[in-house]
């Protein structure tokens, strides 16, 4: 679609981030709510003494309205501004500034990004230097026998006689510890070596593993039919460079085998025909718990549900440990998401199955049917603490809808969120001044 | 004051050549290899110095160096320290924990006993 024709979701966009209902705004300008939805959907052109309207009751240029960048791309370089400290004089005119120069403003926000994924690796270069256990041991155990080593070796090469008792142990000694040291060295090299392999490193390892299985579509045709194992599929997968990569993808794959076993796709689907998309009914069919049948939902090929399938899974600390997206769902890269969605909601209630309808704040007005439980994923014994995942099925819910009390809104990070009243809030959005 | 020197190291071979280097020296010197009961051990040994590798078995040397100080009977024993990382943050927290002086491995035989006859020096006139 060419930039003059997005008028209406401009209108849309900029009313949802001041926080305006459909029916309030058309009421402000003299037109009905749906002739105003309308104009939204780029379904009715806009021009003249109406646009004028809008814009001032939006408290925005018409011609941002017209002809302006899009919300992500200032969402961007207002995050852009705000991580470098900028006078907040200037971040006011970012929506002025993508929309002179588009090219440019999109320049600054892919370098933005750019950074933030460079700051993030650096990160964990840092954190390895400083806490990684095995290169400590290592250095330690190399510098610890080259000091015995230097230690026995000036004492040897010192004039005057040594009795030789003593001689004999101590070249003993240092032919014991050159071995180790040689041993130690090599050791400390091939693991700076299998962690620096110079790869352009896509980010951390669990997104390297989420493109891999994307590329398949979630869906392993060779694993279904029992004609490959999941060491064979990673031993053959190029994409996973890091050897965390390959190791996390194995695991997922070993339990794509189970959730296989459990519930061949054949009798998935028969059942799938006979309950319909209904994981409860799925999981008494299969007697088994509800996190296999949301793991198989995600995973069955295309065209069997009239729907996509999104899912998410974390542990206790809310770290993301796999995901796969569904259009319209932001799903954050990186740091904390929204503490409003239901995947976290069924952490705090460890087992209880969570059901909600969700909208995101400031995108189109979708709405996703989310389907959510805890579990715990060992049970050590007594007095051994379990630990908790939680996992989340979206199904995106067809067409559009007006927010309403009985649609949960949830933002996907606190920084970008247009959200004015929010409990969960950790930090100020660079959304919220300015507009 | 006597010559009796307590080594608490777990690297056997740096042990042993510490011991040659400083008995030829004159000292006396006992050995200890775990960091668990290192601090009743010293106490026990009452030496005049102590040589106290921070990477132990059981009870790192920073632990041991301050339960050390905490001790009224010991919190004036001259302690050297030796550590293989000889970051800045090593030797602020040997500082911290009350190190009376502080050694990076490698370290050559000569600053060994250049230091532990200053502190015996030291700890002498006081």
């Amino acid at each position: 679609m060419s930039r003059d024709t997005l008028t209406g979701s401009r209108i849309r966009e900029r009313r949802l981030i001041a926080g305006l209902r459909q029916a309030n705004l058309a009421r402000q300008v003299g037109i009905s709510a749906s002739y105003l939805n309308l104009i939204e959907h780029n379904r009715r052109r806009i021009g003249g003494k109406l646009l004028v309207d809008i814009a001032q009751v939006l408290g925005v240029e018409p011609s941002m309205l017209s002809e302006g960048a899009e919300a992500a791309l200032i969402a961007s370089l207002r995050e852009a501004a705000a991580d470098m400290g900028t006078v907040v004089a200037d971040t006011d005119k970012a929506d002025e500034f993508a929309g002179r120069f588009p090219g440019w403003a999109e320049v600054l926000a892919t370098g933005h990004r750019r950074i933030a994924s460079l700051e993030r690796t650096i990160e964990i270069l840092s954190d390895r230097l400083t806490h990684d256990p095995h290169l400590a041991a290592s250095l330690h155990e190399v510098l610890s026998t080259a000091t015995a080593i230097r230690a026995t070796a000036s004492i040897l090469a010192e004039p005057g006689e040594i009795d030789p008792q003593w001689r004999n142990r101590f070249h003993r000694n240092l032919n014991e510890d050159s071995l180790r040291l040689a041993e130690s060295s090599k050791s400390l090299v091939n693991y700076l070596d299998e962690s620096d392999t110079g790869h352009d490193r896509r980010g951390s390892p669990q997104e390297e593993v989420e493109a891999y299985v994307s590329s398949f579509d979630h869906h392993f045709e060779a694993l279904e039919d029992g004609s490959s194992d999941p060491d064979t599929l990673i031993n053959e997968a190029k994409s996973l460079t890091s050897t965390a990569a390959r190791q996390i993808a194995r695991e997922i794959l070993k339990q794509y085998v189970r959730d296989v076993q459990a519930m061949p796709l054949g009798q998935f689907q028969a059942a799938l025909k006979f309950t319909g998309l209904e994981p409860l009914a799925l999981a008494q069919e299969f007697n088994t718990d509800l996190a296999s049948i949301f793991r198989r939902l995600a995973t069955l090929p295309q065209g069997i549900l009239p729907t996509e399938v999104g899912l998410v899974v974390c542990d206790a600390s809310g770290s993301i440990l796999f995901r796969k997206s569904v259009t319209g769902f932001a799903l954050p890269r990186f740091g904390a998401s929204c503490p409003h969605w239901p995947l976290f909601t069924a952490l705090s209630r460890p087992m209880v199955p969570i059901r909600r309808r969700v909208s995101q704040l400031g995108r189109t007005t979708a709405a996703f049917d989310c389907l959510a439980i805890a579990w715990p994923v060992n049970l050590g014994g007594f007095g051994i603490d379990p630990l908790y995942h939680s996992i989340m099925l979206i199904l995106p819910e067809p067409g559009e809808v007006e927010p309403s009390n009985e649609i949960q809104p949830v933002g996907s990070n606190c920084r970008v969120c247009p959200s004015q009243k929010c409990d969960a809030r950790r930090v100020p959005s660079i959304l919220s001044e300015g507009f | 004051m006597g010559r009796h020197v307590l080594l608490v190291e777990d690297e056997p071979n740096i042990t042993e050549a510490i011991r040659f280097l400083l008995s030829r020296d004159g000292w006396t010197v006992n050995t200890h290899a775990s960091g668990t009961d290192a601090v009743e051990v010293i106490r026990v040994a009452r030496p005049d110095l102590v040589i106290l590798d921070v990477m132990l078995p059981g009870k790192s040397g920073m632990d041991i160096l301050r339960d050390l100080r905490d001790l009224d009977e010991l919190n004036d024993m001259p302690v050297l320290m030796l550590t293989a990382r000889g970051q800045m943050r090593d030797r602020d927290m040997a500082e911290k924990a009350g190190a009376s002086r502080f050694m990076t491995k490698p370290f050559s035989n000569t600053e060994v006993l250049n230091a532990v006859r200053d502190l015996h020096a030291q700890a002498s006139q006081s």
